[in-house]
C-alpha cells in the first residue's frame, strides 16, 4: 500500500463526503399505512374466484389448478350440483370446499394459467396479515367474488390474453 | 455572601446535570434520524411531530422491561458496573468552562463548576475510571462473552489513553496551561489588538490523534469492538438488560457529549467565537452568544461522532491495536517532539 493508503485518511474523507451528499438525498421510504407502494397492474396478489354474467361460479373443481401449484396450496372438494342449483353453479359440477393456503402460496399465478373455465385469477390485493396460522387459510367465503361486488381483472388480460381467446378450436377456450 | 455563592453553584450543577442528560438523550434521537437520513431513510417519526417524543417512548420502555440479574453474577459488583460508567461519565462535564463569567450587580459568575488548575488531568482521571464501570460489569456478569468483550473494551481503552494524554503534552507545553479556563480564554477572537487563533491551527495533527482516540474511547465506530453481535453476542454489557444496560448504552451518549465538549475547548476556541469583542455588544449578550457557539461546536462534533459511524466499517482487533501503538502513539511523541523544539526556539 503506498502511504496515502496506509494513512486511511483520503479514503475516510472520501467516505464522508460520500455520506454527506446521501444527507440531502430524498428518502425511499413510503410511509406505509397512510400511503402504500405503487403496485402494477399485474400484481400478482390474493386471488379471486369468478362468477359468470349471470352470478353463477364458473369453478367446476376439475383439480388443475391444484396439479399446476407448484408450492402445493390448493386443495378442494368436489361436489354434484343439484336441481335448483343451475344458477349458483355454471355446470353440473362444483367445488363445495375450495382452499388456498396463502402461507404456501408463491403467488406465481400458475392456477391462472391452469384453469379451463377462466375462474381463478390472481388481483392486486395484498393478502392481509394475520396472527394465527389458521387465518391464513382462505376458503370459498374469502374467494369468491361477492355477485353484487364483482372484482375487475380484465387488466390482467393482456394483449397476448385477448389473442389467445380468439381461438376457439383450443380446448382451454371452449 | 456564602448563601449566594451555594446557590449559584447548585444552580450550574443542575443546569449542567440537566442539559447533559437531555443532551444525550436527544442523542440518541439524533443518532436514530442522521443514520437514516445517511442512508436515504426517514428514521422514527411516530411518537410527536417527527418522533421528538422518541427518547421518552425508548426510556419507558428500557425502564418497563424485566430486569435480570443473573444467579451466577456477583450481584453488588453487577449493579457496581453501570454506576461507575454512568458516574464518570457525568463527572467529566464538572470542568468545562461553558461560557466566561456573566456579571450580575457587580459580582461575577463563572459559567464553569469549578476551575481546577489541573483541569485537563481530571477529566482523563475520570475518564479512566470509566473503564473500571466497563471491566466491572463484564467481569460480574460471569459470562464468557462479557468477560471478553470487557477485556477487548478496557485494552482498547487503555492503549488509546496514552496517544490522547502525548497528544495533550504537545497542547499544554505550547499554551503553558492545565486549566480548561485559562486555555480557552488563550483562545479568545477578535481583531482589535488581540487577534488569537484557535488551538487546532497550531497543533492539527495533536489534534487529529485526540479526535482518533476519541472515538476508541468512547467505543464509538469505527472502534466500538467491545461490543460485536458475530464474536461476542453484546460484549460486556451481554447479561444486561432494563435499566442498567440503559445506563451503560447512555454513558456512551453522555462520554460522546464530554468529548465534544473537551475538544470544543481544547482545539476549538471553547465558548470563543470570531470576532467576538469587535461587535460592539455587552459583556454578558456576547457570553451568552459564546455559550451558544460552545454547544454549536459540541452538536456538530455529535453530528461527526455518527456521521463517522455511518461512514466507515470496523477496525479488525489486531488492526486496532496496531494503529494505536504503532500508528498514534510514535505520531503523538513526534508531535511532543517538534512542538518543543518549535516553543524552544520561540522563546529566545
Amino acid at each position: 500500500m503506498s502511504l496515502a493508503e496506509r494513512l486511511y485518511l483520503p479514503a475516510i474523507l472520501g467516505g464522508i463526503v460520500i455520506t454527506f451528499k446521501h444527507l440531502f438525498k430524498k428518502a425511499a421510504t413510503v410511509r406505509f399505512p397512510e400511503k402504500t407502494r405503487e403496485i402494477s397492474a399485474v400484481w400478482r396478489g390474493q386471488h379471486v374466484l369468478k362468477r359468470d354474467d349471470k352470478g353463477a361460479e364458473r369453478c367446476t373443481a376439475c383439480g388443475l389448478c391444484a396439479v399446476a401449484c407448484p408450492a402445493e396450496a390448493i386443495t378442494m372438494t368436489a361436489g354434484e350440483r343439484k336441481k335448483g342449483e343451475e344458477n349458483l353453479y355454471r355446470e353440473e359440477k362444483y367445488a363445495t370446499t375450495y382452499e388456498i393456503n396463502m402461507l404456501r402460496c408463491i403467488f406465481c399465478g400458475l392456477c391462472e394459467e391452469a384453469c379451463p373455465k377462466e375462474a381463478i385469477f390472481l388481483t392486486d390485493r395484498i393478502v392481509e396479515t394475520d396472527y394465527s396460522r389458521d387465518g391464513f387459510i382462505y376458503g370459498k367465503d374469502k374467494l369468491v367474488e361477492g355477485v353484487n361486488e364483482r372484482i375487475d381483472v380484465t387488466k390482467r388480460q393482456t394483449k397476448q390474453v385477448l389473442e389467445f381467446k380468439q381461438h376457439k378450436q383450443l380446448s382451454h377456450n371452449k | 455572601m456564602m448563601t449566594e455563592f451555594i446557590i449559584y453553584k447548585l444552580i450550574m450543577v443542575g443546569a449542567i446535570f440537566g442539559i447533559t442528560l437531555g443532551v444525550a438523550a436527544y442523542s440518541t434521537y439524533a443518532e436514530r434520524k442522521v443514520a437514516a437520513f445517511l442512508q436515504d431513510r426517514i428514521g422514527p417519526d411516530r411518537a410527536g411531530p417527527w418522533g421528538i417524543f422518541q427518547p421518552l417512548a425508548d426510556g419507558l420502555k428500557f425502564m418497563m422491561k424485566e430486569e435480570i440479574i443473573p444467579v451466577v453474577s456477583n450481584k453488588f459488583l453487577f449493579v457496581l458496573g453501570p454506576c461507575i460508567a454512568m458516574l464518570t461519565a457525568l463527572m467529566a462535564g464538572v470542568l468545562i468552562p461553558w461560557g466566561s463569567s456573566i456579571t450580575i450587580n457587580g459580582t461575577e459568575y463563572p459559567l464553569q463548576i469549578a476551575d481546577l488548575n489541573i483541569g485537563i488531568l481530571y477529566v482523563f482521571g475520570v475518564v479512566s475510571i470509566g473503564v473500571y464501570g466497563i471491566m466491572i460489569g463484564g467481569w460480574a456478569s460471569n459470562n464468557k462473552f462479557s468477560l471478553l468483550g470487557a477485556i477487548r473494551a478496557s485494552a482498547q481503552m487503555i492503549s488509546y489513553e496514552i496517544a490522547m494524554g502525548l497528544s495533550i503534552i504537545a497542547l499544554i507545553l505550547m499554551t503553558g496551561t492545565l486549566s480548561l479556563n485559562e486555555l480557552s480564554a488563550q483562545q479568545a477572537g477578535g481583531v482589535g489588538g488581540e487577534w488569537n487563533f484557535w488551538n487546532i491551527v497550531y497543533q492539527p495533527v495533536g489534534f487529529l490523534i485526540f479526535l482518533v482516540c476519541a472515538f476508541a474511547e468512547t467505543n464509538r465506530t469505527p472502534f466500538d469492538l467491545p461490543e460485536c453481535e458475530t464474536e461476542l453476542v453484546g460484549g460486556y454489557h451481554t447479561e444486561y438488560s432494563s435499566f442498567k444496560l440503559a445506563f451503560y448504552l447512555f454513558a456512551e451518549y453522555i462520554n460522546m457529549f464530554v468529548s465534544g465538549a473537551v475538544m470544543a475547548t481544547l482545539y476549538f476556541g471553547g465558548y470563543n467565537f470570531p470576532f467576538m469583542n469587535d461587535l460592539g455588544l455587552d459583556q454578558n449578550v456576547i457570553v451568552i452568544l459564546g455559550t451558544i457557539a460552545l454547544f454549536a461546536k459540541i452538536f456538530f462534533f455529535i453530528f461527526f461522532f455518527m456521521w463517522i459511524r455511518w461512514t466507515i466499517p470496523r477496525f479488525r482487533y489486531d488492526q486496532l491495536m496496531n494503529l494505536g501503538w504503532k500508528g498514534l502513539i510514535p505520531l503523538a511523541v513526534i508531535n511532543i517532539l517538534v512542538t518543543g523544539f518549535i516553543v524552544l526556539i520561540s522563546a529566545d
